[in-house]
């Protein structure tokens, strides 16, 4: 048993470390590893087309992922104080968002902005007194709310576990003592919870970081880090490649330790 | 006393509001369009044109190997997944030394939150002309082909989707009541029959939280066939893509997508029940 955990271990790590180990390789090859180099590393950053999609992907991931933690955050204090059945209705609403297949929400989406896109527009230009009406578009947008609309709920489950486990008593203490609801939520709930929307919002943060298949369909004439490898996948492997995989991947394990080890925050004692 | 209700149901209303509102514009809205165009026809240039027809459903025959691609990896990718799962997950949540435990159970989350793009990747690398190949026409097996075969997709999705699969199977096994299987012992069970009779039977529901939620990400699976497939091995993912973004028939699209959707659902269900019947209990949330 012990052997085949540790193998499934090597079969998880070994591919990712290939990449890894690749990246720093002096030579252009990828079959043999001739010496230690950085170069790969100076080429993908002097890249303008990879730091345009990078910088992109970082606005949209920093965006989606406030917006998400917030709306959330929201979403599950006020789940709390609603009736079993609401409750229900929203609950099977945030279980889709999370486990509609990426391509679904993707097209999806499109299908909805475009439709919209064409009746606003038009209109837009009607009432504009002017030539030039602001014309919406796919773009930095619709990729904000297309992955904030996974961010959001998982956001609202993370911290709505939290909240079911938040301890009564404190808060009917709180209020026994005279707190207002808000003292009570500053000084009570929020210090409880916070660890969770640290960790629903990097979660947030890879998660639209990393999606490559709704960003394809709603992204329009913007470009992301994950859709210009894709791209770039496509016209065959390079050690460029490997360089930017390496960025990516270790950024994302940061960030998921990071929120792992904000989940397993204790509780603030006294 | 009347004036501090309206204000806490305005106050709900405030906290919701913002979540309602993102829910229903960017997932209920989105799928009335796609199930309204799916019942609609093609425009001549492509795009939508009204119209109120299943001439679209009907048409799905003419994407028959994606279907079939797809219906055939995604519980033969789920079932592969949970094979090689089951075992890590019981060791994890029954073996384990303790101060082993968070770090491995870590091991296995850090994958899942790591660009699938990127892991998918990986194995082009590894599978490709100067991967594996090149080490076996090293040791005398030459002009051996990995990549683009479904073989390596099905790799593809077990690599990709083990983590998924392990984390609700261990959550199962870790709350499993140990007595249990000490009073199956006792009372003269083989270990076998421990097994199957208590440990299987009581993680059921995270086996199956597990295999249906892979199923269900993997019915839309696009980068694994593509990146692995080579264009080979068509997944309704794929199709997808090219109704939406290169042929433009949006209509017959949508009718594609909304089925995707109604087998996701099904499913669901069956992977319900099935937990239901046979532990008594419902599947285990993730979070």
């Amino acid at each position: 048993m012990r052997a085949f955990v540790i193998a499934v271990f090597a079969f998880l790590y070994l591919p990712i470390a290939l990449v890894v180990l690749f990246s720093f390789n002096a030579g252009h090859h990828a079959s043999e590893f001739t010496g230690f180099s950085v170069q790969w590393y100076g080429k993908a950053l002097a890249n303008p087309f990879l730091v345009e999609a990078l910088k992109n992907s970082l606005l949209i991931a920093t965006t989606s992922a406030l917006l998400a933690a917030l709306c959330g955050t929201a979403a599950a204090l006020g789940l709390a104080r609603v009736s079993v059945r609401t409750r229900a209705v929203f609950d099977a609403l945030l279980g889709a968002a999370i486990v509609v297949p990426g391509v679904v929400i993707g097209i999806s989406t499109l299908v909805a902005l475009v439709q919209l896109f064409g009746v606003v527009n038009p209109f837009l230009a009607s009432i504009w007194p002017d030539d030039q009406p602001p014309r919406l578009a796919l773009g930095y947008g619709s990729i904000i709310a297309a992955h904030g609309l996974f961010s959001m709920a998982l956001v609202t489950m993370i911290v709505g576990t939290r909240l079911g486990s938040l301890d009564r008593n404190l808060v009917e203490a709180s209020s026994d003592l005279y707190a207002t609801p808000l003292t009570t939520f500053r000084s009570i709930v929020l210090p409880q919870i916070l660890p969770a929307v640290v960790a629903g919002f990097l979660l947030a943060f890879t998660f639209s970081f990393d999606d490559f298949i709704i960003a394809f369909f709603v992204a329009g004439a913007q470009t992301t880090l994950p859709i210009y490898v894709f791209a770039s996948i496509r016209r065959g492997v390079t050690p460029e490649i490997n360089a930017i995989a390496t960025i990516v991947l270790v950024a994302s394990v940061l960030l998921v330790v990071l929120a792992q080890w904000q989940l397993r925050q204790r509780k603030p004692s006294n | 006393m009347h004036g501090s209700r309206l204000r806490k149901t305005l106050l709900t209303a405030m906290l919701l509001g913002p979540a309602t509102a993102w829910l229903v514009v960017f997932l209920v809205l989105p799928f009335i369009a796609i199930a309204v165009f799916s019942v609609g026809e093609r425009a001549p240039e492509g795009g939508y044109q009204a119209a109120f027809t299943f001439a679209q459903y009907a048409n799905l025959p003419a994407r028959a190997t994606a279907f079939w691609n797809t219906m055939v990896l995604a519980p033969v990718g789920a079932l592969a997944c949970l094979l090689v799962a089951y075992p890590v997950a019981y060791y994890l949540a029954l073996q384990a030394p303790q101060r082993w435990r968070l770090i491995l159970l870590a091991l296995v989350v850090i994958p899942f939150w790591t660009s699938l793009l990127m892991r998918t990747y990986a194995w082009m690398y590894v599978l490709g002309g100067r991967g594996i190949p090149a080490l076996l026409a090293y040791i005398g097996f030459e002009d051996v082909r990995l990549i683009n075969t479904p073989g390596a997709v099905l790799l593809g999705i077990v690599y990709g989707y083990l983590p998924l699969m392990i984390l609700p199977i261990y959550v199962s096994l870790e709350r499993l009541d140990r007595r249990l299987l000490e009073a199956s012992a006792d009372l003269g069970a083989t270990p076998i029959s421990t097994f199957l009779g208590v440990t299987l039977k009581l993680s059921l529901p995270g086996v199956m939280t597990g295999f249906s939620l892979v199923m269900i990400l993997l019915l839309g699976e696009y980068l694994i066939p593509t990146l692995l497939g080579g264009g080979k091995v068509f997944f309704i993912g794929n199709a997808l893509v090219d109704l939406f973004l290169q042929s433009r028939n949006w209509p017959f699209g949508s009718a594609i997508a909304i089925t995707l959707v109604l087998v996701s659902v099904v499913v669901l269900i069956a992977a319900n029940r099935i937990s239901t019947r046979v532990s008594g209990a419902r599947r285990v949330d993730l979070i």
